[in-house]
């Protein structure tokens, strides 16, 4: 075969790989590459969206990160979520995942009841949390003082409010539950009959033999968690809103992250800044440090030593 | 070389996605050419959402389709600012060509950014003489720097709802009018229950519904800027003296962790639940509209409406009050901006018009001659907002090229202070003034 029928070939083979991947390198190159090459752009580009937009320099980046007074708050509160609400998601995931798998009878009710929560709009959710725990009128609230226990002002306490909103989230994890009762069944038995006959604990056999089995879907649902919780919108912006008593009538603009700004997040500034001041290039920037935040935090997870894999994974 | 194509290729590429990037943006430099009296279709977008209101509009829309039979509208109702601003942006055939906002203090951003069309030429061609037609204010709150954007259609007077039943149990004959006098009567109409209220004389709180800082500083009339367009929220004494004196009705009136926790316990403010109309609070600060509302409501008692009070060293001015509107313009992507401007002129200056919109949505008129019009339905407590309206220390907050931003910075700080997080007030007002320039230099 001479040298030329072999670099031919090859050309067809790689054009038939390309034609075959097209679909994804479509897809890739216009709702990935495209937008984030735009949005880096735009970051350094001062636009309101007439006009064309103009160089800037660093300017939004300087603004964002110096003058505007939402972007820290978001940023910690973000963090916050990203910490606490996804430990939570997974614990209690994990915890009614292994609760439903043990119990003999009413496993399908258990398993519709749990799972139910997570099917209910984000909206109404959250529209319902804020009743149940309204510090004035709210049934929880109520319950509590007759018990002669605390009665936090939840949603309109920047101390409580974001465990208030994990409250929520920790309600609606009938999503992790399935995956987790589904990683659970998978686990072999006789890995536990062999840990039982070799004495180990209950605890040692979920450390020992459940844990290792479970942890490519521990890390799924830590690193999807992550993602959700950076993508964090609905739920804070509606429980601020409500809470405030600024529902905001047609006219109104309303700056999120009631009360005290504790439940500003910062995909809240990228529409605050982007559709509400229409100051694209700073939103842009907004958008950045979320993708990089995001980025970081899914390499730091999957690494192969100290993160969530294993070794064998 | 090959690195060379590479790079040459990479550049091609950025500079095709700027290009791209530029190509989806809007102009706003349109001008249309159309013929108003050709047959054609417009769309007006507008906020009004309760259905008495969507009635309203509906009705006058369909006064000016009989009075233009070649124009006909589309009608888009419960559009906010933030929706209004992304259509305009995006422009296409199914967006509006009339638009309307709530929010006056946004006319600077629609004036600078082009969002909305320039009037000039249309009122220039139909020979409309402003000063005659609208009262100043409402000709203030709808330009920009000599731009004139907008026309006011119908506007909103502030003032201080009261409940007489209550007044007479509490042995308060008339209406406060210094704020001291309304602490006064506030503690006299305050009825604890618990560790809450039975009735709170009045809701002082930054969140109790319209005691926005925006609409307390009516009562001050506060110049915001400068003639450089500095803010001047650290230099006014009027914004001190505001922030002061909020703050001892708060902490006056049981401080604003109790007051919160009986706010939580309001209905919607625009519902027939609002805590003025159950009777949770003796005083309201709000606009004309609620004395429809409460009507509508049929509370059982009677209602008492009277200016807003004014700082205790300036009686004088006592009588005045804030005022906004709905601002009406032209989108300025529009292909049929002359059909758009007849709408806009007909809604905005046809004294038959507006006097019908105001009587049935109870907003005040915003012309001379249907402030004066016989057929306008005056009830004796709407009479005040008329008076309020053209009061000449009346005032609204100033337009900046950010739109309301900067009074939502004013806002957050008024947060922070009524809780006591902020304590040292000049300090705090003076990083304020910072903020808000920051802000308008990074918008201009």
């Amino acid at each position: 075969m001479t040298t030329n029928t072999l670099r031919t070939k090859r050309r067809k083979s790689a054009l038939r790989t390309a034609a075959f991947m097209s679909p994804w390198l479509i897809g890739f190159a216009v709702f990935f590459a495209y937008p984030l090459i735009s949005t880096l752009y735009f970051s350094f580009t001062k636009y309101d969206g007439f006009g064309a937009p103009v160089f800037n320099g660093f300017d939004n980046w300087k603004y964002v990160f110096e003058n505007y007074p939402n972007f820290w708050p978001a940023m910690r509160n973000t963090l916050w979520l990203v910490v606490v609400m996804v430990f939570c998601r997974v614990v209690f995931g994990l915890g009614i995942g292994l609760l439903i798998t043990k119990i003999k009878t009413g496993t399908g009710i258990f398993r519709t009841l749990f799972y139910l929560p997570y099917l209910a709009p984000p909206v109404a959710a959250t529209l319902g949390f804020v009743f149940l725990l309204n510090p004035g009128t709210g049934p929880v609230n109520a319950i509590l003082g007759d018990l002669g226990l605390p009665t936090p002002d939840w949603f309109t306490d920047p101390a409580f409010s974001k465990p208030a909103l994990t409250i929520l989230a920790v309600w609606g994890i009938g999503d992790l539950m399935v995956i987790f009762m589904a990683a659970l069944l998978d686990v072999p038995k006789e890995q536990y009959e062999a840990a039982e006959l070799d004495g180990a604990s209950a605890w040692q056999r979920f450390r020992f033999v459940t844990l290792p089995n479970i942890s490519p879907i521990v890390m799924f649902a830590v690193v999807t968690g992550v993602i959700q919780a950076m993508q964090y919108y609905t739920q804070p912006l509606v429980a601020g809103k409500v809470a405030s008593g600024i529902i905001g009538n047609s006219g109104q603009q309303v700056e999120p992250g009631f009360p005290d700004k504790s439940t500003l997040t910062l995909p809240q500034l990228v529409y605050n800044l982007g559709f509400q001041r229409f100051d694209y290039g700073s939103a842009a920037v907004a958008a950045l440090v979320l993708f990089v935040l995001a980025m970081a935090f899914t390499a730091l997870l999957m690494r192969r030593r100290g993160g969530l894999l294993q070794a064998g994974d | 070389m090959r690195r060379n194509r590479r790079l040459t290729a990479a550049a091609v590429a950025v500079a095709a996605i700027s290009v791209v990037a530029t190509a989806c943006t809007g102009s706003a430099e349109n001008v249309s050419k159309d013929d108003p009296n050709a047959n054609t279709t417009i769309n007006f977008w507008h906020g009004w959402a309760q259905p008495n209101e969507v009635k309203a509009i509906n009705e006058n829309v369909a006064r000016f389709e009989k009075a233009h039979p070649n124009i006909k509208v589309n009608v888009v109702g419960n559009i906010n600012d933030d929706k209004l601003n992304q259509a305009l942006r995006s422009g296409g055939s199914k967006g509006p060509d009339v638009v309307s906002s709530f929010t006056t203090s946004n006319i600077g951003k629609f004036c600078s950014s082009g969002a909305f069309a320039d009037l000039k030429p249309f009122i220039e061609k139909s020979k409309l003489d402003l000063e005659k037609t609208f009262p100043k204010v409402m000709l203030d709150y709808t330009q920009f720097e000599g731009k004139r954007c907008a026309l006011p259609l119908l506007a909103d007077a502030y003032g201080l709802y009261y409940n007489k039943d209550a007044f007479a149990k509490a042995g308060i004959k008339e209406a406060p009018k210094t704020y001291s006098e309304l602490l006064k009567a506030a503690k006299a109409l305050t009825k604890t229950k618990g560790d809450g209220f039975e009735q709170l004389g009045f809701m002082p709180a930054f969140h109790g519904y319209e005691t926005t800082t925006e609409h307390y500083l009516g009562s001050w009339g506060p110049q915001y800027f400068d003639a450089s367009g500095k803010s001047q929220v650290a230099k006014d004494p009027a914004f001190a003296d505001m922030f002061t004196t909020q703050k001892k009705l708060v902490d006056e009136l049981g401080g604003l962790q109790k007051l919160e926790k009986f706010r939580n316990t309001f209905g919607d403010e625009f519902g027939a639940k609002h805590p003025f109309h159950t009777g949770q609070v003796a005083m309201q600060l709000d606009g004309e509209w609620r004395l429809g509302m409460a009507k509508d409501a049929k509370v059982p008692f009677g209602i008492g409406v009277a200016p807003m009070p004014v700082p205790d060293d300036k009686v004088a001015d006592y009588g005045k009050g804030y005022l906004s509107g709905t601002v009406m313009g032209i989108a300025p992507q529009s292909k049929k901006q002359n059909a758009a401007w007849e709408l806009v002129k007909f809604m905005t200056t046809d004294t038959k018009a507006v006097v019908e919109f105001s009587n049935a949505i109870h907003n005040v008129p915003s012309t001379f001659e249907a402030l004066k019009s016989p057929e306008l339905k005056i009830e004796p407590e709407f009479k005040t907002f008329i008076d309020i309206a053209q009061n000449p220390k009346s005032n609204t907050a100033a337009g900046a090229v950010n739109g309301a931003t900067y009074l939502n910075t004013i806002q957050d700080f008024g947060y922070q202070y009524e809780k006591g997080t902020e304590k040292d007030l000049k300090a705090g007002l003076e990083k304020l003034a910072q903020q808000i320039d920051t802000d308008i230099a990074k918008a201009k």
